[in-house]
């Protein structure tokens, strides 16, 4: 089984010390207890260093690149992969003279255009793989060093 | 011909079940803490998962409803699996790997982060529940047609006798093995489903000489009275302007309701990373969309070979056409076989979505409203998760005999239906839209379940007609049986217009960690050491 094992460094700050505490927490359940507990109205890791440390994270350039990076490829191409979905579901609701042209054989239209939508799932996949794996991965885990680590 | 063979349909089935309860079982081992009871430990891998999600999604209204759709409606019956299948790429590029960054558990966890706690996870499990429930009963039901055809048992006791058997065969798994045991059996389910589908589709096309035209016409030739209309759209939809457009509200909900589903949402959380979650839905993406190709051969192959004369006058009409196919081609053991697989399909899917109930209910309502986070990661939320899951599981019993006969893709359909509209809209605004606020989630997730339940309740899917629900009330306000063109709209405008009419402001604070830590992963649950 993977395992991701908890960084433990020597060298934390004090806005990391809820954050760490939560992990340990999660981990081992006993722990929990004496570690803050979290209010009803938030989720754990509320203090104020810690809110900070989130705004100023947002703020930064590394960040705003990633999610930069990220939308320009995930909207776009959302758009375009439901556009032609929807244009296909179109032309099989309401052009079945069209869909049901023969190609080859048997084969119509509308059982090529079908594939095609295969096709495209395919393609897009892949495409956003190979986008995350060398775009985003690496700026990701640059950011999530520097939050979890020793921090800037 | 070959004849159906009920001892041994029902000898492999047991042996399924027999050796899906030792691998249960075994993984249970090493339960411990709520999050290897909900969430697996967080220790499978991508692949691992991604063949779990195909598990899971595949459920008997793929595998059945499809390939049974396709011989009787042909093209109409392929629209379907197109629906299905491109929905993947809004949870790929849109959710899965932000929701894994962000959740513990449940949807909840991920719509609740920013916003005031108890009424938005109250909401947000009365939408998982209410999804599950439909999902649910479409599978249950499901389970009554198929015994009927597999085991020769036609009476409506003993149909509710397996159903019974099902229900508590469920429980089982759920209660021994949690998360963990529930996806070993879907990644066993999986493997055996696409196999058996596999080995079908290269049997039929071998008689076709692998030439998918002449397929298409023994298809056509077996069909006399759909004849030619079988290879194009329009046989099932196609006849009036009304059923055009219940199609176009059809394909609206599979697109946007996969990603909503909650059951397929809280298996992104059994994987250490995002990027692990990101690996499994491009594993779910290909063994699906090689599934429904599959289908397609499957479901003209059925057409051609048995006939859709033979199909409909078959126990389980459509639903028989894919079992009553491999009678053909094998005889009673593949019959037996793809019986057995089809039956662990339907116990698979059940189990996933009674764990993804019972999740809600112990994390969403016990641990965080009423012990107001106190219970959260104590033995109490996985001893709570546990006696929902024996509620959940002996109302889904109930609920199946009662549902037994209604059309299983009808009933799935339904449940995209209110996953499309309550749950999607507020999962994407609460991922990207900055201002977005408790009040906004509050107005999409319970405007879009009331919307999308009223207009299946004013539908001709529930009374008015011959095939309604409730054939002698009339009460059919609403025109079209798949209330997503509207109900999915009106439910991001509820979200849109919650948000802006309301003097509550979202959380800057909150806003800027869950956005760091959805794209980052910094300060995202871990894996679990053994």
């Amino acid at each position: 089984m993977t395992q991701v094992s908890i960084p433990f460094s020597t060298k934390n700050g004090p806005h990391l010390e809820a954050l760490r505490a939560r992990h340990v927490a999660d981990t081992y359940d006993e722990y929990r207890e004496e570690g803050p507990v979290s209010t009803v109205d938030h989720t754990p890791s509320e203090s104020a260093p810690d809110a900070q440390k989130w705004a100023d994270v947002q703020a930064s350039d590394d960040f705003v690149e990633l999610k930069r990076r990220l939308l320009k490829f995930v909207f776009p191409v959302s758009g375009l992969f439901l556009a032609w979905y929807l244009l296909y579901v179109l032309l099989a609701d309401y052009a079945h003279g069209f869909m049901s042209t023969k190609v080859l054989g048997n084969i119509n239209v509308g059982l090529i255009f079908g594939l095609l939508q295969f096709v495209s799932t395919f393609v897009i996949t892949t495409l956003y793989v190979r986008h995350a794996n060398k775009n985003l991965d690496p700026l990701a885990e640059k950011l999530r060093n520097e939050i979890e680590g020793d921090g800037k | 011909m070959n004849e159906s063979s009920p001892i041994l349909n029902i000898s492999i089935f047991g042996v399924f079940v027999i050796a899906t309860l030792i691998v249960v079982i075994r993984a249970s081992r090493n339960t411990k803490t709520a999050a290897d009871y909900l969430a697996a430990g967080r220790a499978f891998t991508g692949p691992q998962n991604g063949i779990a999600i195909a598990g899971d999604y595949l459920s008997a209204a793929s595998f059945l409803g499809i390939a049974g759709a396709i011989a009787l409606n042909g093209y109409d019956g392929f629209l379907y699996s197109i629906g299905f299948l491109v929905a993947w790429l809004i949870a790929l590029l849109l959710v899965a790997e932000l929701l894994r960054n962000t959740g513990k558990y449940t949807m909840g966890d991920v719509l609740s982060f920013r916003m005031r706690q108890r009424p938005v996870r109250a909401a947000a499990a009365t939408s998982t529940m209410a999804v599950s429930f439909f999902y649910l009963l479409a599978q249950m039901a499901g389970a009554g047609g198929l015994v009927a055809l597999l085991l020769g048992i036609t009476g409506t006791g003993g149909q509710a006798l397996v159903i019974a058997v099902v229900g508590a065969l469920m429980i089982a798994y759920v209660l021994i093995g949690g998360m963990k045991g529930t996806t070993w059996v879907q990644i066993i389910k999986a493997v055996l489903l696409i196999a058996g589908a596999g080995i079908m589709t290269v049997w039929v096309l071998g008689k076709y000489g692998f030439n998918l035209s002449s397929l298409l016409g023994a298809a056509v030739d077996a069909a006399p009275k759909a004849g030619e209309k079988l290879l194009g759209p329009g046989l099932q939809y196609g006849k009036t302007g009304t059923s055009k457009l219940d199609f176009l509200s059809l394909a609206l909900a599979l697109v946007l309701g996969t990603a909503g589903l909650p059951h397929i949402l809280m298996r992104f959380y059994t994987v250490p990373t995002a990027k692990e979650a990101r690996r499994s839905v491009v594993w779910a993406i290909w063994l699906i969309g090689i599934f429904y190709l599959f289908t397609l051969v499957l479901g003209y192959g059925a057409g051609a070979l048995v006939g859709p004369d033979k199909i409909n006058a078959a126990p389980g009409k459509a639903n028989s056409a894919a079992p009553l196919l491999a009678l053909e081609l094998g005889g009673p053991i593949l019959l037996g076989l793809i019986a057995a697989v089809a039956f662990a399909t339907i116990l698979a899917v059940v189990a996933g979505l009674t764990i993804t109930a019972s999740a809600s209910f112990a994390h969403d309502i016990y641990a965080n409203i009423i012990k107001k986070g106190q219970a959260e990661d104590k033995d109490s939320e996985v001893k709570v998760a546990r006696i929902t899951a024996i509620v959940i599981g002996l109302v889904s019993i109930g609920g199946g005999i009662i549902a037994n006969g209604q059309n299983i893709a009808f009933l799935v359909a339904l449940a995209f239906a209110v996953a499309a509209s309550a749950n999607l809209p507020t999962i994407l605004y609460s991922l990207f839209w900055k201002r977005f606020n408790t009040s906004g989630a509050l107005w999409s997730i319970y405007g879009g379940l009331f919307v999308t339940i009223t207009l299946i309740i004013l539908s001709p899917a529930v009374s008015g007609t011959p095939t309604s629900m409730f054939k002698n009330a009339d009460f059919d306000l609403f025109p079209l049986s798949n209330p997503g063109i509207v109900s999915i709209p009106v439910a991001f405008l509820l979200g849109y217009i919650g948000t802006i009419l309301s003097k509550d402001k979202a959380d800057p604070a909150k806003q800027a960690e869950m956005e760091v830590r959805s794209l980052t992963g910094a300060g995202a649950e871990k894996a679990i050491a053994h």
